[in-house]
This record gives structure tokens, C-alpha cells and sequence, in this order.
């Protein structure tokens, strides 16, 4: 045993490594991001596990399917949005005969401190009937990782290891052990548990309908969800269903609480409905304080026979939206507001993030901004990226972000309703993750738009991962579809060819069919980066 | 023994870096550390808050509770301002006096200057100088935990045992003139306190 202090994301990083995984895939997403990250650095300077950055969520997931597939243990990392990207191959996975370890770790962000919703992965987990780890600190982030790949293999199922943005980006100490093997290699004999066609998934179903109820009993009898003070025969006015870190936000104020209160704290799904009944037939009230979702709160109802009070996100007993938060559930359990120093007699305005100054897109921006001018009836798409700050003043230069990959088909279905000039910008990363797909409709149909794909050579807005392909790999690429060659262009956005830049969109703008401009230009941050990098290599 | 710390500053000062090296001084003192920080999009120029939590028992909360914070530490006198509410009636505030003026309409630093100054335990450090004073100007972070650190239960030792640490690989003269920028402010603010 041996303390070092982790992130939470560097926890389940570390897990995995000393839970024996042969190899790891995600996409970069806040606040997933540095599981990947540490497990990148581990595997240049160890040498393995095998570690890298997909095109997008659904092939990091398809790969980690194939590493399990052939017996040796897999982490799969994304943010809650990228599940969905991921959804096909998850949900389906459920009904695979799973052998090598397959876990996924993934980060919610209630709050949105950087994502475009705040939707619950527990209800992923839930869908696709496997089992989900809710840790609530570094320590047991690392823990519950090396128990989510003895439980996968256990009952054959995926993992989820659910966080929250609190805890991936929050450091502590944890005390960890030592590395346990890789499984050696082994495809399994039976390839009907690996194969879905409708007669081996209709059986898979039925198998899985079986583990689930193998894995009711286990989450019954798991330490991971204590009930505790709940004496038979005494009835108590009050009982408290925590989960995640709505058990440490319950901790801070419990000096204050006066009487014992029973509690059932909840860190593995599915819902361990036996103590749920204990915990109710023992209260007249049922407080709920769970991160994310009214999960917990809402399939209550469905468990408890008896009427009794159920309070939570629901009747507004704690927020709807954003993080729980101390204060919150100071305030659900009825304790009295603490006495608050005078906040400042003047307006504090507030300070949003932008582009960085010399940002390439910020030329790009521009020069699409003049392209159009006054047209209010032109129409610019957007997508997710640094490049979504252009919505912000002083650009205001594009008018829809949706999901990775949105901007070209919106351009496209804009295009098609009739709208005469559109223009749709995207990142080369978010391009080559699920933009591509759309160009490729889009080529099919000639479809008369304009995409600008913002190639500064890395994703920028998680901290600077590499693209996936180099500029020139993504132009052979786009040249490929056989779009009108004269209407592929590329142009430098810089100060000094902003009139060049602006004339060339224009003119795209006008064609009427599908153009395609590459505006090509490292992201400074990156450049200064590897500049840095470099000089300290030309020292050694 | 609890302590808790909200630091504030703008995306690029470095906030999360004095988060760092204040926790590393705390583990060398033996304390048990919970440091939260929120990043992605609130780097590139936007507003950076960071909970540290220090205690001789266990923590619960990665969050400080409203009214709860010990010390508030900004990089920045507007970025103080905005989290009062998490500072205790009897708590330190320590705010940098140079603003980070990169919104449209930055309030006038005079009010602002006037606005710390009213709430009880305020101080403003001119970070800057002190830092040019030390022989490095890119030693601001450090002169602001110096002028932290007479309000933090950690001792002097573990303070400049963490700063010679985060700056070994910097060379000798980095780390010289970062323990320096360290003394000099502590001693100012031990002036200022008498
Ligand atoms: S990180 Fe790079 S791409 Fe993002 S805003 Fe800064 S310069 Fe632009």
C-alpha cells in the first residue's frame, strides 16, 4: 500500500492499470478527459497497457468490445454526451457474454460547467439492465474501479463507473495497491454470446433477464449500499436515501443533525430494493439527495407498497437542475440558513470564456462574418469546441450548437428548406468524429452549402489532444467524396489575407452546390506548447 | 483542526497552481487535503474558482459550504468580490491588486479596491511589486501564498519545502528566487499586521 494523491479521473485511471487492463480508448470530453491522459503518460513511460485517443465514443467502445472479446480486460472513458454516441454499441454490449473485464468509465457534468446538457448516466446503465458504481471520493473511485472489473467478469455484463464533474476534477489522497496480471489471451469457444442475430440475441435477452436477477440479490446484500440506524420496531420521522457525493454533502451538516436518522447510502445499481423496504417500513418520510437525475427518487414509487412521504428533486425539496451542493441539502433537511457576510454593494459582471488572443478561429470568424454581412436570412450552423465561443460577443458569428457533428447536417436540412446561402463550421477533430458522416450526404446529394472545417490540428477546448489524422490525411479524405475539386479550398486565417479570406468564402458561398473550405492553422495554445517542448528537448 | 481555502483568479494566473503547491505544503504538515477545481471551459480568460480543504480528520465535502471558508485568496480583486459568500464572518480575505481587465466593462478598480477593503480581515497585496522586488516577475503566485501563509496552519518550513519542490526542475536560480518572493512577502504582511 502506498498514498499518492489522485484526481478522481486519475483514480479510475490507476485502477484500471492495477485492476490488469491490456488496453484503454475514449474520446476526449470534460470531465473525462485525464483518465485517458494518465493512461497515455503511463503507457509512454511503462511501455502498456495499450492506450489511445478514437475518432469518436462509439469506435473507442467498439474497440474495447474487441480487447474483450478476446479475453483481456478493457477501460473505455467518455462524458455523459458522448454516451449517447456510444449508445448502439453499449446498450447491445449488455446482452454480450462478456469475459475479458470490460468497464466503462463515465463523467457526468451536473452543473454544465462545460457540457451542452446534464443527463444521467445511471438511466444508461439502467437501460441497458448492467450494473453501475457511484463512487464518492478518490478512494473509492479507485476501489469500486478494481471491484467494476471483478463484477463484469463475474456476471458477463460491462460496468459502468459513473462520476460526476465534483469528483473527476477534485484531488485527494488515496492509498493504493499492487498491479494484478493481464488475462492471457482466449477467445471464447461459444460465439453464441457474442453474436446478435435476432434467434442468439432473443436468447441472450432471456440470459440477461437471468443475471439481472442475480445481480438484484447482489446489490441487496452489497457493503457498497449501507443502511444504517434503522432498528426494527421503532418508526422514525424522518429517513435519508443518499448517493454519490450527496452522502459527503449529508456528512458536512450531519454535526448539526440532532436525532439519529436512518440512512441507506447507494453506490451500486441496480437498486437494492430489500433495503429500500427495510429503510421505509422504519420512516414517514424519505428524503432523497442523489447527483444528476431524480433516478433514485422516481423508482421508489415503483419498490414501496406503503404511502409514505417521498422528498427530493421532485417537489423541490432539493434543486432540480445543477450540482448538489452543501448548502442545498443544508437547506432540504431543515437546518437554518448560516449567517452570510454583506455581499458587495455593486454589480459584478461576469467573465465567460473566449477565444485566446491570436486564436485562429478568430480570423475565420471573421471573414465569414464579412462574407455575409447584413443577409439575415444566411445561415451559419455550429458545433462543439473552443470555436462555439464565437457565439459569444464580439463575433456572434455562428447560430446553432447542438451535439458533435450537428453543424453539417443542420446546414444540409437548412439548405434543403430552402435557405440560399448556408454555412455550417466545424472543428477537424469534431469533424473527423462524427461531421464526416454528414459531408457524406451532403456530397451524395451536392447539396448547396459551405462548410468551413477549422483545422488547427489538435482539440483544443479539452487541453490540446492530437487530431486523429493530420491536416493533410483529412484533405485526401474530403477530396475522396469527389466533391467538385474547384470547390474544395483551403485558406490561412490570418490578419494579413483577411480581404483573400473573405472573397474565397464569399464566392463558395454564392456556388451553388456543396463547397468545402479548410481554413487551416495550428491553435496557438497547442503551437506554444510543442515550441516549449521542443526547446527543452533541444537542452537535453 | 479544520481549514478551508477558496481561491479565485482568472483562466491563465495560475490559480490552480497555488491550489497545488498550498496542498503539497499541506501534506508535508500531515493534513489530510481535498482540493476541487473546475476547468475546460472556464479556462482561456474566464472566471477559475478553486476549493481547498484542510483538516487534521477526514473530509466529507469537496465543496466549502457558504459562510464556511477560512481564508478567501484571489488572484484578482474582482474575482475576490464574487465569492464573499463563502467566506466566514471571521475569515481572511487576501486579494492581488492588479485586475484582469478582459470583459467590456470592467467596474472601476476603485470601488473595487473600496469594496474589499470594507469587509472585516481584508487585505490588498501589491503582488506585482513584491514579485519584482524578489528578482522575478513571474513570481506573483508565490508572493501571494507568502502573504496566505502567516493565515494558514502550515508552517514556514513546508511552505518553502513545497515551493523548492514545484520549482526543482526550474534550476537553482528559479527556486532561489521563489523562496525569496516568498519571505519577502510574508514579512510584509507580518509588517502589515503589527
Ligand atoms: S485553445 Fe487554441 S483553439 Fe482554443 S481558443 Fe485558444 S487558440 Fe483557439
Amino acid at each position: 500500500m502506498s498514498d499518492i494523491v489522485l484526481l478522481g479521473d486519475e483514480a479510475v485511471a490507476l485502477g484500471a492499470v492495477h485492476a490488469g487492463i491490456s488496453a484503454a480508448y475514449g474520446y476526449p470530453g470534460t470531465p473525462s478527459t485525464e483518465i485517458l491522459e494518465f493512461l497515455i503518460d503511463y503507457k509512454t513511460r511503462h511501455g502498456a497497457p495499450h492506450a489511445a485517443w478514437c475518432s469518436n465514443e462509439k469506435t473507442a467502445y467498439e474497440d474495447a468490445l474487441g480487447v474483450s472479446f478476446v479475453g483481456k480486460r478493457v477501460l473505455v472513458t467518455m462524458k455523459h454526451v458522448g454516451l449517447n454516441v456510444a449508445a448502439d454499441p453499449f446498450v447491445n454490449s449488455g446482452l454480450l457474454n462478456i469475459r475479458g473485464g470490460l468497464v466503462l468509465a463515465v463523467a457526468d457534468d451536473p452543473g454544465m460547467h462545460s457540457s451542452q446538457n446534464e443527463q444521467d448516466s445511471r438511466f444508461f446503465a439502467e437501460f441497458a439492465k448492467i450494473i453501475c458504481l457511484e463512487p464518492r471520493n478518490q478512494q473509492e473511485t479507485y476501489e469500486m474501479t478494481l471491484e467494476a472489473f471483478e463484477l463484469s467478469e463475474k456476471f458477463h455484463i460491462p460496468v459502468m463507473l459513473r462520476l460526476v464533474t465534483r469528483l473527476a476534477h477534485s484531488r485527494a489522497i488515496v492509498k493504493v495497491g499492487a498491479k494484478r496480471d493481464e488475462n492471457s489471451l482466449s477467445k471464447p469457444e461459444e460465439k453464441r454470446g457474442w453474436m446478435l442475430l435476432p434467434a442468439t440475441a432473443r436468447q441472450n435477452y432471456l440470459d440477461l433477464l437471468e443475471k439481472e436477477k442475480e445481480m438484484l440479490a447482489w446489490a441487496g446484500d452489497s457493503a457498497r449500499n449501507p443502511l444504517e440506524n434503522a432498528r426494527g420496531g421503532k418508526k422514525y420521522p424522518l429517513g435519508i436515501i443518499t448517493s454519490g457525493l450527496g452522502r459527503n454533502y449529508y456528512d458536512e451538516n450531519l454535526p448539526e443533525l440532532s436525532s439519529e436518522i436512518p440512512r441507506l447510502h447507494i453506490s451500486a445499481y441496480p437498486l437494492p430494493r430489500n433495503k429500500i423496504r427495510t429503510l421505509a417500513a422504519a420512516c414517514e418520510r424519505i428524503i432523497v439527495i442523489e447527483e444528476g437525475y431524480p433516478l433514485i427518487e422516481e423508482k421508489l414509487k415503483g419498490i414501496l407498497e406503503q404511502d409514505i412521504t417521498i422528498s427530493g428533486k421532485l417537489d423541490g425539496t432539493l434543486p432540480r437542475t445543477g450540482e448538489l451542493t452543501p448548502d442545498a441539502v443544508r437547506r432540504a433537511l431543515g437546518l437554518e440558513a448560516r449567517q452570510l457576510r454583506s455581499e458587495p454593494g455593486m454589480e459584478l459582471p461576469g467573465r465567460p470564456p473566449q477565444l485566446c488572443q491570436g486564436c485562429p478561429h478568430i480570423d475565420t470568424y471573421q471573414a465569414i462574418n464579412e462574407a455575409i454581412g447584413d443577409d439575415s436570412h444566411a445561415v451559419v450552423t455550429s458545433d462543439i469546441g473552443c470555436y462555439a465561443l464565437g457565439a459569444l460577443p464580439p463575433y456572434r458569428a455562428i447560430e446553432t450548437i447542438v451535439c458533435m457533428g450537428a453543424s453539417i447536417g443542420m446546414a444540409k436540412g437548412a439548405a434543403e428548406a430552402g435557405v440560399q446561402r448556408v454555412v455550417a463550421t466545424i472543428g477537424d477533430s469534431t469533424f473527423l468524429h462524427s461531421g464526416i458522416t454528414s459531408l457524406v450526404d451532403a456530397a451524395a446529394a451536392d447539396t448547396p452549402m459551405t462548410v468551413v472545417i477549422l483545422d488547427n490540428g489538435t482539440v483544443g477546448m479539452t487541453g490540446g489532444q492530437e487530431t486523429i489524422l493530420p491536416t493533410s490525411r483529412v484533405h485526401r479524405m474530403i477530396e475522396g467524396l469527389e466533391i467538385d475539386p474547384a470547390h474544395i479550398r483551403s485558406i490561412t486565417p490570418l490578419k494579413k489575407n483577411a480581404e483573400e479570406n473573405r472573397r474565397i468564402i464569399a464566392e463558395e458561398i454564392d456556388h451553388p452546390g456543396l463547397s468545402v473550405i479548410v481554413s487551416i492553422r495550428e491553435c496557438i495554445e497547442t503551437a506554444k506548447r510543442d515550441k516549449k517542448k521542443a526547446a527543452q528537448e533541444g537542452q537535453a | 483542526m479544520k481549514y478551508d481555502i477558496i481561491l479565485a483568479g482568472v483562466g491563465g494566473q495560475g490559480t490552480l497552481s497555488v491550489a497545488a503547491i498550498i496542498a503539497s505544503a499541506a501534506l508535508k504538515q500531515g493534513l489530510t487535503v481535498r482540493q476541487s477545481e473546475i476547468h475546460g471551459m472556464s479556462q482561456r480568460g474566464g472566471a477559475v474558482v478553486s476549493h481547498l480543504r484542510l483538516s487534521d480528520g477526514p473530509i466529507d465535502s469537496d465543496l466549502i459550504p457558504l459562510a464556511g471558508g477560512d481564508l478567501l485568496l484571489s488572484m484578482e480583486p474582482l474575482e475576490a468580490l464574487r465569492h464573499i459568500s463563502y467566506l466566514s464572518p471571521s475569515g481572511s480575505l487576501i486579494s492581488a491588486a492588479e485586475g484582469v481587465e478582459n470583459i467590456p466593462v470592467y467596474p472601476g478598480m476603485d470601488k473595487i479596491r473600496e469594496e474589499i477593503l470594507s469587509q472585516p480581515g481584508a487585505r490588498i497585496v501589491d503582488a506585482r511589486s513584491i514579485a519584482r522586488e524578489s528578482g522575478s516577475l513571474k513570481a506573483v503566485n508565490i508572493v501571494m501564498i507568502g502573504a496566505a501563509s502567516e493565515s494558514i496552519p502550515i508552517s514556514r518550513e513546508n511552505f518553502i519545502a513545497a515551493i523548492d519542490e514545484r520549482f526543482r526542475s526550474k534550476g537553482e536560480k528559479v527556486q532561489e528566487a521563489n523562496r525569496r518572493a516568498f519571505e519577502l512577502s510574508l514579512a510584509e504582511a507580518c509588517g502589515a499586521g503589527s
